[in-house]
């Protein structure tokens, strides 16, 4: 059992190990943005509603706000420092742009991180499982018609995509 | 908000995490997905001292087909149960319910274990565990037990579960030969709590209805079994005016709590139509 004071961690992110000295009650949110400046992750309602925060562990959409950066030990956390690669936005990222999926951008980081995960496991999704996953992200700006647009044609580029492999 | 100070633990085995949990008693909270305890414990509605992560008892996450039960592990994550073909097809009652709790990200880390100890008054885990009438295996540093779904949920976020306890798996019976079961929930926002939901089992023999199960939430602290309510209309010819009468039978017997924002004609009103809803699916499924 750890006592209540802060401890050194190490945290995994983006596929480089970090030390932090942190209690065992600070947020994985708390951690990537305030220890590791990754301060893409965004942190809005504090439990669990909004998705703003939601980041990838184990190549899985999960919620920083709910999980302790204590938890996060000998995991593989990815956040949406790691998506766009060299400046290059991945497929997702390029059809929000294109199709407006954005206004003011604060849900758009656990929109991105929910659906990178989402169109691997789901490459051909029907608008109605597009919006089931969605209703996990809340958008106060665009009305998510556009969001929408964008995550299909963003499916439609991955399976175009010289390496896409169907799962 | 940011929860209160605890000590934190992550422990490797199962009897360590029951060694611990027996030597911290009341002051210690165990935690798994975390998708209910954790705002809990980000409002300050729960402020244990310790947390025991279960989060590395990955032997805890199976589905395993048990003869005539499918035997579930409680760390079991909501998504594994909804895609699981096994659960689809030997349960598809619990593969229906899990697919609608919370959303994507939630699904990905809540277990069942957590849901059933949470005992969420609007959860749909435990409604699905009281309607098939599952057993809920538990587990102390001393012996487990076995607790019928029926005796486990006691009010409100408060379950038989002793303080040194946890959840091992959960057994539910299978979808047997002429059975067709449905799940129907209301809510207003997709992803939300239940105001109302139904899990309805029907067994056919011929036309006629030769067990009837039927689970209400939305009417009261606990999931509502209504098998004493629906035993008069066992051995009857099932359609859909049997369905009506049914349904109208629940409806009058329900008393459930009078709110403002949700009034009790409401909620009975609802659970009017879900559980006529229900009934003919169930019976059109159970008819193959």
């Amino acid at each position: 059992m750890s006592s209540m004071q802060k401890s050194s961690i190490t945290l995994t992110v983006n596929g480089h190990n970090h030390e932090l000295v942190a209690e065992p009650r600070k947020l994985l949110v708390d951690a990537l943005r305030e220890d590791l400046r990754l301060t893409g992750t965004h942190v809005g309602c504090e439990h669990g509603v909004c998705g703003a925060c939601t980041v990838l562990v184990d190549g899985l959409p999960v919620r920083a706000c709910l999980t302790y950066a204590i938890q996060m030990e000998g995991h593989e956390v990815s956040t949406i420092e790691s998506v766009a690669v060299d400046g290059q936005l991945s497929a997702l990222q390029q059809a929000l742009h294109e199709e407006h999926g954005l206004q003011c951008g604060f849900c758009t980081p656990g929109i991105v991180m929910t659906f990178e995960a989402f169109l691997k496991e789901n490459p051909e999704p029907s608008e109605a499982e597009i919006r089931d996953a969605l209703s996990g992200n809340l958008c106060r700006c665009t009305g998510y018609q556009n969001i929408v647009k964008a995550i299909q044609k963003a499916a439609e580029q991955m399976r175009k995509a010289p390496d896409y492999v169907a799962p | 908000m940011k929860p209160a100070a605890f000590a934190y633990s992550r422990p490797d085995s199962l009897e360590e995490a029951l060694r611990q949990l027996a030597a911290s008693g009341e002051s210690a909270k165990v935690i798994a997905g975390g998708q209910s305890l954790g705002p809990m414990l980000n409002m300050r509605l729960a402020t244990p001292t310790e947390l025991i992560d279960l989060n590395d008892l990955t032997e805890l996450a199976y589905i395993r087909d048990a003869g005539d039960a499918l035997e579930i592990g409680a760390l079991t994550r909501h998504e594994q149960l909804a895609g699981s073909a096994l659960v689809q097809a030997q349960c598809p009652l619990l593969a229906q319910a899990a697919r609608t709790i919370g959303h994507y990200a939630i699904r990905q880390r809540g277990t069942l274990g957590g849901s059933l100890a949470h005992a969420d008054p609007a959860a749909q885990l435990p409604l699905i565990a009281v309607t098939l009438q599952a057993r809920i295996e538990v587990v102390n540093s001393r012996g487990r037990r076995s607790v019928p779904a029926s005796d486990f949920f006691l009010s409100a976020m408060t379950t038989a579960l002793a303080a040194d306890e946890i959840i091992l798996s959960v057994r539910f019976p299978k979808l047997q030969a002429g059975e067709g079961t449905s799940f129907q929930l209301f809510n207003r926002r997709h992803g939300d709590f239940a105001i109302v939901a139904v899990a309805a089992s029907v067994a056919l023999a011929g036309e006629r209805a030769a067990r009837l199960r039927l689970g209400l939430i939305g009417m009261g602290a606990v999931p509502l079994s209504c098998d004493d309510i629906v035993r008069p209309f066992a051995g009857r010819v099932a359609d859909a005016a049997w369905a009506a009468e049914v349904a109208l039978a629940v409806r009058e017997a329900m008393a459930p709590e009078d709110d403002p924002r949700i009034p009790a004609l409401y909620r009975k009103e609802l659970a009017h139509t879900l559980v006529e809803r229900a009934l003919l699916r169930a019976i059109e499924r159970a008819q193959g």
